[in-house]
């Protein structure tokens, strides 16, 4: 059990602080979007990482496999993928809106323009 | 037969309606089946609760699949409780919603704002009734990409930014929730509920579970708008339109609290929450920040919604508060606090839905002598104000007086020298609106002078399908104020059982 055998769970620790900072920092309304992928993406390697039953196969039964991975997981994560699809297609939607409402996608451009009129 | 099912229904029938709505396109009609679906939604919920007041909670399999490896609902006191104010502030605001939509939203876009908020409501009666944790993350992001799409529909363009806004906070919190449970999964090999609540303890020094219960609280925290975490909530409120505001801020937080509820007292029970991680210590100062901060913001605000929306923050933390002190009195402050409070910001946003129709604004300036043109609507703001403040004979007194005991019982006085500020503090925002309706002149002198906003010309009551709403809130807030037995009775049962039978 050594720190790097682990390594996919580091793989999920990095993206979500990757994903995080992305959403945190960027005033533009695009980028911020692709960082909240980035975030959801890392917590769907941190469920497939945990299904992982080591030298298991898919969970399909079939003579000559004994050990499967946890396949409930990976359904949750199914619909958890389905639930980012839906929220990066309202983002992206409601960025559109704005570009149109605004013209633009910068945070910072916005808020002058609010505070102007 | 069908009383077997009623668990089901609860969630079907709004869930079912939504498409329906969508597929009627006409507006008048998807009005027509979301308000009956929403009715029927209200009987599911008082059918249950009776049940579950009467025989203890009930248990069901959805599918048939039996409990921890299919997903169960499981309604007890405590969700029953916030099912019935769920569903009862949805039945209250539909029929309201036709005439305000109408004014607020073009033609075209009616059928698909009704699917919207009966999806919202599914979602919110979903997080609700479910005993699964993950079960719970699907509802709670129906009804959060819902409500995206209602606060987007607001007539200002800032709506789309708030919209914007909350989906990111939002999205942000739901998956804290999802790693949450996914790490509960990973410690346990469960996602029912009760199965948890029954496999956590003998980990409960595990760093996976701690972990576990931080993303928890922080992505509850987000929901919920509490403090530091409610940044998206003032935009959002104050631009989304009249309906959906009152929906959501009766509705929406009330839920998220009854997650952190859950997830505190059943998941990881009583010893775990309050002894060994000792949330008190977090959840006290941040109730008593959010009461101090926000109620002084909302004092500063012109927009009268968004005066709301920061008191809506401030009352959070006062529920959080019962919440913090963990004990009996407490817990039946808090959910007291959290039915009354639905009841009075309920109404309150529905009077500002009232002015919005007639003025077109509800910034302070413009309501200037609103006292006399639109008494009806006026007076229920007053009311509702008062109901804010915690004046006696008013809901807002007896969760008040509640919470005072609840912190004097502990012998906090602090606490409790905080809970009469922020009554302090209520009445100089509430008064602030009734000096401008009450006591300036109109504009231009003359009380029935033509104002620029209202099309319609002279400025008269809003019509009787919002008044009528309106009053049932604004009256529920005073008949809960001198009838308590229902409200302070069921409270005290939930507690009794989150901190007894829960763990």
């Amino acid at each position: 059990m050594d720190a790097l055998g682990l390594y996919n769970y580091w793989i999920a620790i990095v993206l979500m602080m990757t994903g995080f900072y992305v959403v945190v920092s960027r005033g533009n309304l695009v980028k911020k979007i692709v960082g909240l992928n980035i975030f959801q993406t890392s917590v769907f390697i941190l469920y497939i990482s945990m299904s992982k039953v080591s030298g298991g196969t898919a969970p399909i039964l079939a003579e000559g496999f004994e050990t499967y991975s946890n396949p409930l997981p990976h359904v949750l994560i199914l619909t958890a993928i389905v639930v980012g699809v839906a929220t990066t297609a309202l983002g992206c939607a409601l960025v559109v809106r704005i570009n149109e409402a605004y013209g633009t996608v910068e945070e910072d451009e916005i808020q002058s323009q609010d505070q102007e009129a | 037969m069908i009383a077997a099912h009623l668990p089901a229904l609860q969630i079907v029938v709004p869930l079912v309606s939504a498409p329906l709505c969508l597929l009627l396109r006409r507006g008048d009609l998807a009005w027509a089946l979301a308000l009956a679906a929403s009715w029927a939604a209200l009987g599911c919920a008082a059918l249950l609760l009776q049940q579950v007041l009467s025989t203890g909670p009930i248990s069901y399999q959805l599918g048939g699949w039996a409990p921890p490896w299919g997903i169960e609902y499981r309604i007890d006191v405590v969700n029953g409780f916030v099912l019935l104010i769920v569903a009862a502030i949805g039945a209250v605001v539909l029929p309201y919603a036709r005439v305000s939509i109408a004014h607020e939203l073009p033609e075209d876009q009616h059928a698909a704002f009704y699917t919207a908020l009966m999806l919202c409501l599914t979602g919110l009666l979903g997080v609700t009734i479910t005993g699964d944790a993950f079960n719970l993350f699907v509802f709670l992001e129906i009804s959060s990409l819902s409500s995206y799409v209602l606060i987007a529909l607001g007539r200002d363009r800032r709506a789309l930014t708030a919209a914007f806004q909350y989906l990111v906070m939002g999205t942000i919190g739901a998956t804290f929730i999802v790693i949450g449970v996914g790490l509960l999964y990973m410690a346990t090999g469960t996602l029912n509920m009760l199965d948890l609540a029954e496999r956590l303890p003998p980990m409960a020094e595990s760093r996976t579970v701690l972990a576990a219960f931080a993303f928890l609280t922080v992505g509850a925290g987000l929901k919920l708008a509490l403090f530091p975490l409610h940044f998206w909530l003032p935009n959002a409120y104050a631009y989304a339109p009249s309906v959906v505001t009152a929906f959501l801020a009766a509705t929406a937080t009330k839920v998220s609290i009854y997650i952190l509820l859950r997830f505190f007292f059943t998941v990881f029970g009583t010893a775990y929450s309050l002894e060994l991680v000792t949330l008190e210590n977090l959840l006290i100062p941040l109730g008593v920040a959010a009461i101090l901060v926000c109620s002084t913001v909302a004092i500063f605000q012109t927009n009268v919604k968004r005066m709301l929306a920061y008191s809506s923050v401030a009352q959070v933390g006062y529920m959080v508060l019962g919440i913090g002190f963990a004990s009996t009195t407490g817990l039946t402050a808090g959910l007291v606090h959290l039915f009354n409070h639905a009841m009075t910001k309920g109404g309150l946003f529905l009077a500002l839905g009232c002015m919005v129709l007639r003025l077109g604004s509800v910034q302070l300036d413009s309501l200037a002598g609103l006292g006399r043109r639109m008494p009806l609507t006026m007076f229920a703001f007053v009311v509702g104000g008062l109901s804010l403040i915690g004046v006696p004979l008013t809901a807002g007194f007896i969760s008040k007086w509640v919470l005072v005991q609840a912190a004097l019982e502990q012998g906090n006085w602090f606490v409790a020298g905080v809970v009469l500020v922020g009554s302090l503090l209520a009445i100089v925002y509430v008064w602030r609106v009734i000096e401008a309706a009450y006591f300036r002149p109109a504009p231009g002198g003359d009380p029935a002078a033509p104002n620029a906003a209202a099309p319609g010309g002279e400025i008269v009551e809003a019509p009787l399908s919002m008044l009528i709403p309106t009053w049932i809130l604004i009256g529920a807030s005073i008949y809960f104020g001198i009838h308590t037995s229902l409200t302070l009775g069921v409270a005290e049962r939930a507690a009794r059982f989150l901190l007894g039978g829960g763990a």
